[in-house]
């Protein structure tokens, strides 16, 4: 075991997969000679040329599309865009064309392409460079959608992405680069489609993804000092989701909530509260609590930009209403109810 | 190029020394931690928005980018409610919502910086469009760099722009990098300009960092543009005088390339201009004092200003005022 940076976890199965396959490359903005924006390329020019370190212009529609082409012709591209918002540019190569050729190709065509994006709020970047917008990927047939939390699983599942026959929307967020986990020193996938009980509890499931994981250890150890037991699951992978784990779990705790970045409405976590209801109703002794961001576009001014979005406190605040306590009116569950 | 007074040269010179002191005050706070985000300087690059903007009317509007500063001051913003902007601060122009990415006034008829490069340019053509549907004579400026043509919007916006005649100046800023991307590696023409022709529309490219040639070069495309004849593509050559933004060093720029055009600083260009116009060292001198004042001011007011509630937001957010919450 090795203490990495989740970036450098990333770089590191970048590097295995491009030495291992030389069918793999990476394309996108600025990730050659700078090595990208948070430093996940940095080096792979030097060792693998410009020939699969590919720098490209503003174009999102256009290299996008490119990297749908290319893994439809037998390549492995991973394509590079530095900003989730900035994906959306793209949204016709990604939903028209990546999501549905194997489809309506009778399965005869393949998608073997990763997207490598980046989201989330917390570095006051405003509205236009701090969204969570997994759900849009999420609901489309076609996608995967992978969202890791720590080094370890970001180096597992971006090979497990990397070596997937279908295209992946390979989420990452902006607060993990720089956080540090233990990665194994031996060659390892994480398969895709596999939660994981991050902490181990009995009296609340806690369903959640990306930098929220981070935030919901952290409540959990919390809410241990008053004695309640959280049980803490990353999806890791939303598209496609672990939902025997899920339910498992709800059938063991009786009480489910879920936390995620992304706006309540219409998210994923609606999602994950509606499965739970339909397939485990009978084993919950509780309503479903979902901890979500505001209905707002992110602001720029920071202290707004971390009240539009669940904190540690908030997410204490939610168990403790599917506990049985009462939800105050400040907090972001009855706020964001809309 | 048409005649541009001392009086005129005055006013140009000094939008040009409060955008370069803008810049130089926001950098500085910056580095203090009263700003945070992202932050792209227009440091070597006012003549551009100067001397465009100084050839356009108060009516007209203009459609701005991540870079923006320079087009917000030139177009009349008050550095005191931008710096407070940038702090995040309630009395800023988007009430701290926005940030320096997002700067925009409806009075002031600021379209709006943008987050998402070549995204303004739909809300420049259109709202070229809607003048043209009230039979109005203002003029819509469009900035881009060069990073921006080589994005979709930017070829789509040319060409709506030109089959319709629509009233917009596209200002292609070429700064000759898109962060640490040069042109030639994004381009295969040698002037962004000559693209102009594919779509049917002139197309010219001229020193950016002069406001006086900029100002000159405006005449035509704005005849054009009042006269219903349609869009032009205005190339205005330049370079930073730093990294893309506040963070970066900009190791990348090449020293000689950057020693050339920082030898041909649009401050000093204009200074020039003045002294041989006949304007005294006093009244320039003068004239950096007020500069100064007002950056001064900016900072002042933009410290001492509060931050936005968090109450109201959330009450904002609750009652639908601005999330729209259907
Ligand atoms: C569509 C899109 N892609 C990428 C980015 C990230 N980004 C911000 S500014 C920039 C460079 C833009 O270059 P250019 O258009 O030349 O403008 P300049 O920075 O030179 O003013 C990039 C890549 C973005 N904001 N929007
Ligand atoms: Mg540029």
């Amino acid at each position: 075991m090795a203490r990495m940076k989740y970036r450098d976890a990333l770089r590191a199965a970048l590097q295995e997969e491009m030495a291992a396959d030389e069918r793999v490359f990476c394309v996108g903005e600025g990730i050659g000679e700078r090595g990208g924006s948070y430093k996940v390329t940095d080096g792979l020019l030097a060792e693998f040329g410009r020939g699969r370190v590919i720098d490209t212009p503003l174009s999102e529609a256009g290299f996008v599309g490119l990297g749908v082409g290319a893994a439809i012709a037998g390549q492995r591209p991973v394509v590079e865009i530095l900003f989730i918002d900035f994906l959306l540019q793209a949204m016709d190569q990604v939903v028209n064309q990546a999501a549905k050729y194997r489809f309506m190709s009778g399965g005869e065509g393949r998608v073997p392409l990763v997207i490598r994006t980046q989201g989330g709020a917390g570095n006051s970047l405003a509205g236009q460079h701090s969204q969570s917008l997994e759900a849009l990927y999420y609901h489309i047939p076609g996608l995967k959608v992978v969202m890791p939390s720590t080094p370890r699983d970001a180096k597992g599942l971006l090979k497990a992405s990397i070596r997937d026959e279908d295209p992946v929307v390979f989420i990452e967020h902006k607060l993990l680069y720089m956080t540090e986990g233990e990665v194994p020193d031996e060659p390892y996938e994480i398969p895709l489609g596999r939660a994981e009980i991050k902490r181990a509890g009995h009296d609340v499931t806690l369903v959640t993804w990306s930098h929220m994981v981070l935030k919901s250890l952290e409540a959990a150890d919390k809410l241990a000092e008053e004695g309640i037991d959280v049980e803490v699951i990353d999806l890791r992978t939303l598209v496609p989701m672990d939902v025997p784990c899920i339910l498992e779990s709800v059938r063991r705790t009786g009480r489910l909530v879920v936390a995620q970045e992304a706006i309540k409405r219409g998210g994923v976590g609606s999602d994950v509260a509606a499965i739970v209801a339909e397939q485990a109703f009978d084993s919950l002794r509780a309503p479903i609590i979902r901890v979500a961001g505001m209905n707002t576009v992110i602001p720029f001014n920071l202290a707004l930009e971390k009240s539009a979005v669940p904190q540690v406190a908030d997410i204490i605040t939610g168990v403790r209403a599917v506990m049985g306590g009462s939800v105050d009116d400040q907090s972001r569950t009855a706020v964001a109810a809309g | 190029m048409s005649e541009i007074g001392p009086q005129l040269l005055e006013q140009m010179y000094e939008t040009t020394a409060t955008i370069r002191r803008f810049e130089q005050r926001a950098i500085e706070q910056y580095r203090l931690g009263q700003i945070r985000g992202y932050l792209h300087p227009y440091l070597g690059q006012e003549g551009i928005a100067v001397g465009s903007i100084a050839a356009i009317e108060p009516d007209d509007y203009i459609v701005s980018t991540h870079r923006g500063h320079g087009h917000a001051i030139a177009k009349g913003h008050d550095p005191r409610l931008m710096m407070a902007e940038l702090f995040g601060k309630e009395t800023g122009y988007c009430h701290g919502r926005g940030g320096s990415m997002h700067v925009a006034s409806r009075a002031i008829r600021n379209l709006g910086a943008n987050g998402v490069v070549a995204g303004g340019l739909g809300i420049a053509t259109g709202s070229a469009l809607a003048i043209k549907q009230r039979a109005g004579s203002e003029v819509v400026v469009a900035f881009c760099s060069d990073g921006a043509s080589a994005n979709g919007m930017w070829h789509e916006s040319m060409n709506l722009a030109a089959i319709w005649d629509l009233p917009v100046i596209f200002v292609l800023e070429n700064n000759q990098y898109a962060v640490s991307t040069p042109i030639r590696d994004s381009a295969r023409v040698e002037h962004l300009s000559t693209r102009a022709a594919g779509y049917g529309m002139p197309g010219v490219t001229v020193d950016g960092n002069d406001a006086a040639i900029v100002y000159g070069a405006m005449q035509e495309p704005l005849r054009r543009a009042r006269a219903g004849e349609g869009p032009s593509l205005l190339e205005c050559m330049t370079f930073r005088h730093g990294g893309h933004h506040v963070n970066d060093p900009g190791l990348y720029l090449p020293a000689e390339q950057l020693a050339h055009w920082k030898a041909r600083d649009p401050l000093v260009l204009l200074r020039e201009r003045l002294t041989r116009a006949g304007v005294g060292e006093a009244e320039i001198a003068a004239i950096d004092e007020r500069v100064e004042q007002l950056l001064e001011e900016a900072v002042e007011f933009a410290t001492a200003s509060d931050n936005p509630s968090i109450d109201e937001f959330r009450a904002e957010i609750a009652a639908g005022e601005l999330a729209f919450v259907s």
